[in-house]
């Protein structure tokens, strides 16, 4: 009973943070709900038994990515000066555009027939993830490394000063 | 809760995202609108997980993947955009028109 | 000895060949050579006929010898020899005349820069006429008969820097290659009807009658057309008088005795395919007759003493072939032989003289008997031979000859005016050489008894000349006739009024001829001024020459250079046309892969270019407007794929 409550709420949140992501004119306040919105998705993950990737979501997204990306914000932009444009002049076909693909896609979606399981959850799932990472995606683990790796590198070349 | 109700969740917060894509300015805003993207992605791949396969993890798993990923992309491009920056003393993705004919 | 006889011709043919491959630097060896085989094998020959002559018991001695190259159903060549009286007779005929040349030529030709080659020639020639003489069949008799033309023109025209001479060369070859040709039709229809050659298969077949009539005529005037050519009976008579470019023993020796007695062989060998025509003998005698009489008149006027001659041969091979025609084969070969002796003397004989003085017209002659004793005492018995007075050779074969046409009043009344004209013509021929006052004093003392070597053969001629006519003296029990005859032996008739007539035409002759001649009581000018149309027409030879070169010669030029200018201008011109419109085609072709093909290439290009100018605005460099039209694109095939709109839209044109 109180399950729809809670996921309605989430996910209010979710799609009201993530307006304002899209809308708000200061690039800062748009961090700020971007992280806001990245909270309440690791909420709407742990209603969906996923904890485990839940807490990698807070770690990772929110305090990584968003945190670098609050870094780039202030590395390239003044907070004090006068707000740049926000939007350019794509806003309205564009927002005609996201719309007709919200329709198109939950029309689609409820059409396809998914075959719902009956089976609980999983309950243990960071041990079961990291077995199965360790045995059954072994490869995909440690091309990921390298992904990781390459990212690294990459951004300390590209971001590098002329002379370093 | 429905499969159907994360689904369509997954799918607004796509469209949002798609829409800040094309419609913002900042280089930045893009790339936090490109996220948006991501995570939708992953409330549904964690949301068939717990109803399709509830005892299978690959979808859990496939979304652990996708957050990594998506970190690497994202460090990458903020890598460029601070570059561009240096540059053009402005991240306007509008005036970055080089490759114009 | 009569079975190796084969090996006569080749005797000849050795010195040919030796003298071509090894010594033709060295005068002296290469005429000694051939002197060599040439006595060798008139010695070889006298056996042949002294062996024959005891082989003959009562009736004709044959031998053959032959083996087949070609032996099918139908059809047999074969390679042999024949020997019978004919054959023996021609062989010592032959060979003797042969001789005398050759050991003449020493003389006469000393000096001359071909002098080995002609040695070669002679022997080549030798060869040839034994071969032809002693041929089983008429194929072989054929080959060696080309041999025998070839041998000729090679001869004629051995001087062949001089534009007559070679001329003449052609000219003999050419027209003896028209009389060639029939032979060649009457030898395609004997093979084709009778499958052989052989002279006896095809006698036996003829008497058996296999091919008669029309068919029969046919092959017999076929293969005396090659007679015509060869023995230059009129009208294949225009290259001889010409042939007297050649050196004097040449003419001696094949314009006289031999090669020109080929065609009279000839005949004498067919005796029995024309005696089983009437048509065809008939055909023979009157070209003989019309021959003697057309060659006598001519000679009457003629000024070259070799011309003269030339035309004495003509008349004379005229009388053989008549008799021959007329059915008397012994009296033409007896004439062919002892002509063949006094014939050979004359030619000689005139060949000292112009060696001597360096000129042929006898306007220029006279009074040479002076200078040149046995030069002209021979002559002079030479030529009472050829005029027919007794005892000398000619007087017997002549009587012969006209006692052939004791059938033919008409024949016999022109035979004996022929018989006039040449006893005439032959005087006027001596006394103006060798009498009377010298025409041309700086040639006169010039002139000087030829060399001995030149005039040994005039002596060894002129002993012959008299003494080889007695074999056929009538009263002889075993005479020529009964030695060479056709048929039947038999011994000549004497006919005492035939003799006393002949005599009387002769000695008028030789009376009229000194008369004009030496006397000077009848003037030659006044009679050539009265009959001047007839001496014209006589002394241009009747104009043969001339209507042959206006009707045969003048139109195969004409249509020689006709056919040389259509090729060069039509058929080349087609070639060149060809070659300009294929030019012109490619140029055409240029234009179309320069302007058409190279047009559409590059205006593809243009196309591509236009078009990118169109749609270069589409680059805004805007990271937006890329990523919209991205993800507009996305969610349309999104839409597409998911949906049934796809369906429904291809379902309306039909297409689904």
């Amino acid at each position: 009973m109180t399950e729809p409550l809670v996921f309605y709420l989430l996910a209010f949140l979710v799609i009201a943070s993530a307006l304002a992501v899209v809308t708000v004119r200061n690039i800062f306040h748009c961090a700020l709900f971007l992280i806001f919105c990245l909270f309440s998705i690791a909420g709407i993950y742990v209603m969906l038994f996923a904890e485990f990737v839940a807490v990698v979501q807070v770690l990772l997204y929110v305090g990584a990515v968003a945190i670098l990306m609050i870094f780039a914000i202030m590395l390239t932009s003044r907070l004090a000066g006068h707000d740049v444009q926000m939007s350019n002049e794509q806003v309205f076909i564009g927002g005609f555009l996201s719309l007709i693909m919200v329709y198109g896609l939950v029309w689609s979606l409820s059409n396809t027939f998914f075959r719902i399981s009956d089976e609980a959850p999983a309950v243990n799932t960071p041990l079961a993830i990291g077995k199965s990472l360790m045995t059954d995606f072994v490869l995909p683990f440690e091309l990921v490394s390298v992904i990781l790796l390459a990212a690294m590198i990459g951004a300390i070349v590209i971001a590098r000063r002329e002379g370093n | 809760m429905q499969l159907m109700h994360y689904l369509s969740l997954a799918a607004i917060l796509f469209s949002i995202g798609f829409f800040g894509v094309v419609t913002r300015r900042n280089a930045i805003a893009i790339l936090m609108s490109l996220e948006l993207m991501f995570n939708a992605v992953n409330i549904n791949l964690i949301a068939f997980n717990r109803y399709v396969t509830p005892g299978d993890l690959l979808g859990q798993i496939f979304a652990i993947f996708v957050i990594v990923i998506a970190a690497a992309e994202a460090v990458v491009g903020l890598s460029i955009v601070i570059l561009i920056y240096r540059h053009w003393r402005g991240i306007d993705v509008d005036r970055i028109n080089l490759m114009k004919w | 000895m009569l079975e190796s006889s084969f090996i006569i011709p080749f005797l000849p043919l050795l010195s040919f060949v030796l003298i071509v491959f090894f010594t033709h630097n060295r005068e002296k060896l290469s005429s000694g050579l051939s002197i060599f085989m040439m006595t060798v094998a008139w010695v070889y020959s006298i056996i042949v006929v002294i062996q024959v002559i005891a082989h003959s018991g009562g009736h004709a001695f044959v031998l053959e010898r032959a083996f087949d190259i070609v032996n099918l159903k139908n059809f047999r060549l074969e390679l042999g020899i024949l020997v019978d009286p004919l054959t023996a007779i021609m062989l010592v005929v032959v060979n003797t005349v042969s001789l005398m040349v050759h050991i003449y030529s020493l003389g006469y030709m000393h000096g001359d820069r071909l002098f080995s080659r002609f040695f070669a020639y002679l022997s080549l020639f030798t060869f040839a006429m034994l071969g032809l003489v002693m041929a089983n069949n008429f194929f072989l008799i054929f080959i060696f008969w080309e041999l025998v033309g070839l041998t000729s023109y090679l001869l004629i025209g051995f001087w062949y820097e001089k534009k007559s001479a070679s001329d003449a060369g052609k000219k003999a070859f050419i027209t003896t290659k028209v009389g060639d040709l029939g032979f060649l039709l009457g030898l395609m229809m004997m093979g084709f009807y009778l499958g052989t050659f052989n002279y006896h298969e095809v006698f036996a077949a003829i008497e058996a009658g296999q091919i008669s009539g029309g068919v029969l005529t046919a092959m017999a005037i076929f293969v005396f057309c090659g007679a015509v050519g060869k023995s230059a009976q009129f009208p294949l008579h225009v290259w001889l008088p010409d042939a007297m470019e050649g050196p004097t023993p040449v003419s001696a020796l094949i314009h006289a005795a031999t090669m020109v007695a080929a065609g009279v062989f000839l005949v004498a060998r067919s005796m029995t395919v024309f005696l089983a025509t009437v048509d065809g003998a008939m055909t023979v005698a009157w070209i003989g007759l019309i021959t003697s009489f057309f060659a006598a008149t001519i000679a009457l006027v003629q000024v070259d003493i070799k011309r003269v001659l030339a035309f004495s041969t003509l008349s004379q091979l005229g009388y053989m072939i008549m008799a021959l025609g007329l059915g008397g084969y012994t009296a033409g070969t007896f004439h062919l032989m002892t002509h063949a002796f006094f014939k050979a003397l004359l030619f000689l004989g005139a060949g000292s003289v112009i060696h001597a003085v360096h000129t042929n017209d006898i306007n220029e002659m006279g009074g040479l008997s002076a200078k040149m004793k046995i030069t002209s005492t021979t002559f002079i018995i030479a030529s009472l031979s050829i005029a027919g007075i007794f005892p000398l050779s000619g007087f017997w074969s002549k009587d012969e000859i006209i006692a052939s046409a004791h059938n033919h009043p008409f024949f016999m009344v022109v035979a004996l005016l022929v018989a006039f004209m040449t006893a005439f013509y032959m005087f006027r021929l001596c006394f103006k050489t060798f009498f009377g006052q010298p025409q041309d004093q700086e040639k006169f003392d010039h002139a000087h008894e030829s060399p001995r070597s030149m005039t040994w053969p005039l002596i060894f001629l002129a002993v012959l000349s008299v003494v080889a006519g007695w074999v056929g003296i009538p009263w002889l029990k075993y005479g020529y006739a009964s030695f060479v005859y056709h048929g039947h032996p038999h011994n000549a008739e004497p006919n005492i009024i035939l003799m006393i007539v002949s005599t009387i035409v002769a000695v008028s002759g030789i009376i009229l001829a000194y008369l004009m001649y030496y006397k000077k009581s009848i003037s030659a000018e006044a009679m050539g001024a009265r009959f001047k149309p007839i001496y014209t027409l006589l002394y241009n030879k009747y104009y043969v020459d001339e209507f042959y070169d206006m009707a045969l010669i003048k139109p195969v030029h004409a249509t020689a250079r006709f056919l040389w200018r259509f090729d060069a201008g039509v058929i080349d011109g087609l070639v060149n046309l060809y070659g300009k419109v294929t030019i012109w085609l490619a140029d055409v072709k240029y234009w179309i892969d320069a302007n058409i093909v190279d047009g559409i290439v590059n205006g593809l290009g243009l196309i591509c270019g236009a078009a990118s100018q169109a749609f270069r605005y589409i680059q805004s460099g805007r990271l937006a407007h890329y990523l919209f039209v991205v993800l507009f694109g996305l969610i349309v095939i999104g839409l597409l794929a998911t949906s049934n709109l796809l369906n429904w839209a291809l379902r309306q044109v039909n297409l689904l």
